[in-house]
């Protein structure tokens, strides 16, 4: 059960709590138990119709010719809808924040780049009636080469999965294909080591299985609004997506959601409500879309494949003295949230512990795979498996028990972390030391006694001198939209963001990162 | 397409309706009778979400043919309350804080209860048994175990 160590640290806090440590009630539970919440898809309207899609059986192919005519003439079909009726079928997620280029159509075009890429949404009287009509759709594939691992789609040659970006990596500030992290000298680092351990870690995509499916049901509302019950986890951010694929003003919609049949990042790509609302523009009536298990599990984005390899410099005393990591994050075909994963990757190396010379290069790579998204914790998760499962592989070469091996390397407070932040509030020592005590797991006294309040800073807080590397960044190929789904808007708002160069934070800015874990007083 | 005769007993409640040949009985009692307490999780059996009971038998209504239930008694999660009053298990999920999202639980509660219509003091292993059927991806089934046991304790008590 819950246990609060309110000893530890206990001279930092009041301890005035009024809510922590105290179960207290969810607002939602007696709807929970009475079958009362109500979820998007246990509203019923009147008149409502059923969309369902067609999708790619292909994971790489040109689409050479696409015939709903036989579906058309389906009993019960309303309406068939293709990509050249999307007002602005290509989107990327973050472009809300100005991150990223359009790389993804919401019905493909000409090409398709994963198997389960919607192609054509068909709108009929009944489930059934959409299904038997979708099952009409004629598509006439012509195959191409395709890529579904991360480093075989970085060599040349390789096929191109998404022409938004051609080299089949995303580009950061309009030039650098991945991200990087330089901290001192690996390479010297390595050179002093007593041993070093390289070793390749690979981790697969996993779906967030939600028990209710993604899903939502458009409506038209009074005064030419929409009104649309989703489950997404993200109502604001699917609300302006929408907005901005249908090319129509945000307070078009009315979004009802919140009450969402499990999420876990699963259900915030915004998968249905465009299409939803789009079919309750062109029908006039109420649409449901709601995703069966076999789309969630082949169409529902995973978190991505990550493929990381670390390289360890360590002394026999223990003290681990360099570490270059490369990680290869599989965005799928399209980008969505990968790219910020990798850049929340890059700026958690070398994980908690302080480590003189760190090297990170850490890629975000498409392949003709089913687009990643969010996953708790997506971007530090995955590298942390590595990382950890780096430790105790450490630990064991230098014949160090991995409890007291963790402890001697963590960060303390005081520490300059490889991304040039001061070490604030950290914990890691004494988590592990409850850990071992609640595991019965014996650790030294001396380990027992560390503190993460003791020994950091001094010279643990110097940036170290960092060679700077031949001008190595070439310019990427300036980025041609691509001949492929060619119906784009042209607006200034899908244009990509003036290159920044990356200033180094305010000083502020640490102190509000921090905030969020609590200010220690010191 | 030919409609069927259907007659049944929903949560006491005698209902008669005509079905299209191979409807559900989970569509049945979604769309046709209103009641969305049994929910759609994956159509195929793998989840337990939509879990009813047939004659006291917990059952997936997404995988039972509408006509089947033909002259049978059907109790959904909707039937469960003693007026405002809690059934038991419903007051062991709160506070146990056996939710979390709470898609899944009206399928849990209801496998809970044919569990313990049968065996009022079942084992622990009686309740995993009898829950191995419904995915739980939020909570974890440890709370949802011990507030089945809670239930059958308060069950006791009250006996």
């Amino acid at each position: 059960m819950l246990e609060l160590r309110k000893d530890i640290f206990a001279d930092e806090r009041d301890d005035n709590l009024n809510e922590v440590g105290k179960g207290t009630q969810r607002q939602d539970m007696l709807g929970h138990v009475t079958g009362t919440s109500t979820y998007f898809n246990d509203h019923k309207l009147q008149g409502m119709l059923h969309l369902r899609v067609v999708r790619s059986t292909q994971p790489h192919a040109r689409l050479r010719r696409i015939d709903t005519s036989e579906a058309e003439r389906s009993e019960g079909v309303r309406r068939v809808i293709r990509g050249a009726d999307v007002p602005r079928n290509l989107n990327t997620l973050l472009s809300l924040i100005n991150f990223g280029k359009d790389d993804e159509p919401t019905l493909a075009v000409d090409k398709v780049r994963y198997r389960g890429e919607p192609i054509v949404a068909v709108v009929a009287e009944s489930p059934r009636a959409a299904a038997e009509a979708a099952a009409k759709v004629r598509i006439d594939y012509e195959t191409l080469p395709a890529v579904f691992d991360v480093e075989e789609a970085l060599k040349p040659g390789a096929p191109v999965v998404n022409e938004t970006y051609p080299k089949n990596a995303f580009t950061y500030h309009e030039r650098y294909d991945h991200q990087k992290l330089r901290f001192g000298d690996v390479e010297r680092g390595f050179a002093g080591a007593d041993h070093v351990l390289e070793q390749r870690y690979q981790m697969s995509p996993i779906e967030h299985a939600p028990v209710e499916t993604n899903g939502s049901i458009a409506a038209p509302d009074t005064n030419g609004r929409y009104v649309v019950y989703t489950s997404t986890q993200a109502l604001f951010f699917s609300l302006d997506t929408c907005a901005k694929i249908l090319d129509l003003p945000s307070n078009t919609f009315h979004f009802i959601g919140g009450t969402v049949g499990g999420g876990f990042g699963g259900k915030v790509d915004t998968l249905t409500e465009p299409l939803a609302i789009l079919a309750a523009m062109l029908t006039g009536r109420p649409v449901r879309y709601v995703l069966g298990r076999e789309e969630e599990m082949q169409f529902g984005p995973p978190r991505g494949a990550e493929r990381i390899y670390i390289k360890d410099g360590v002394m026999r005393d223990g003290r681990i003295v360099a570490r270059q990591i490369r990680g290869y994050f599989d965005s799928g075909a399209y980008t969505r949230l990968s790219s910020y994963a990798v850049v929340k990757c890059a700026a958690h190396l070398p994980g908690p512990y302080t480590i003189p010379n760190v090297h990170g290069d850490i890629y975000c790579v498409y392949t003709n795979r089913t687009p990643a998204t969010a996953m708790r914790g997506f971007g530090i998760t995955g590298m942390d498996f590595a990382l950890e499962c780096q430790m105790d592989k450490l630990a064991h070469l230098i014949g160090m028990d991995p409890m007291e091996f963790r402890i001697l390397n963590a960060y303390r407070d005081g520490d300059m972390k490889a991304h040039r932040r001061e070490a604030k509030n950290t914990a890691l020592i004494e988590c592990v030391q409850v850990a071992a005590e609640k595991a019965k797991w014996p650790i030294r006294e001396e380990f027992r006694r560390m503190s993460s309040r003791k020994d950091g800073g001094g010279a643990r807080a110097a940036v170290p001198s960092t060679p700077r590397e031949p001008a190595s960044a070439r310019p990427a190929p300036a980025q041609q939209r691509t001949s492929y789904d060619r119906r784009l808007p042209i607006s200034p708002s899908s244009e990509p963001p003036p290159p920044q160069s990356p200033a180094p934070a305010p000083a502020h800015g640490a102190t509000r990162f921090s905030s969020v874990f609590g200010t220690r007083r010191r | 397409m030919a409609k069927t005769p259907l007659q049944f007993r929903h949560n006491g409640r005698d209902v008669a309706l005509f079905v299209d040949g191979g409807t559900n009985l989970l569509v049945v009692l979604r769309e046709m009778l209103g009641d969305v307490t049994p929910k759609f999780g994956c159509g195929q059996g793998g989840c337990g979400a939509c879990t009813v009971l047939i004659d006291g038998d917990a059952h997936l209504s997404c995988l039972t043919l509408a006509e089947a239930v033909e002259g049978r008694a059907v109790e959904t999660l909707d039937g469960i309350k003693s007026g405002p009053t809690l059934h038991p298990l419903q007051r062991a999920f709160a506070d146990g804080f056996a939710a979390q999202c709470g898609y899944c639980t009206p399928g849990m509660l209801m496998a809970a209860k044919a569990l313990l219509d049968k065996i009022p003091q079942p084992s622990r292993e009686q309740v995993v048994e009898a829950i191995s059927g419904n995915i739980c991806r939020c909570t974890g089934y440890e709370p949802i175990i011990n507030a089945v046991l809670a239930a059958a304790a308060s069950l006791r008590a009250s006996a």
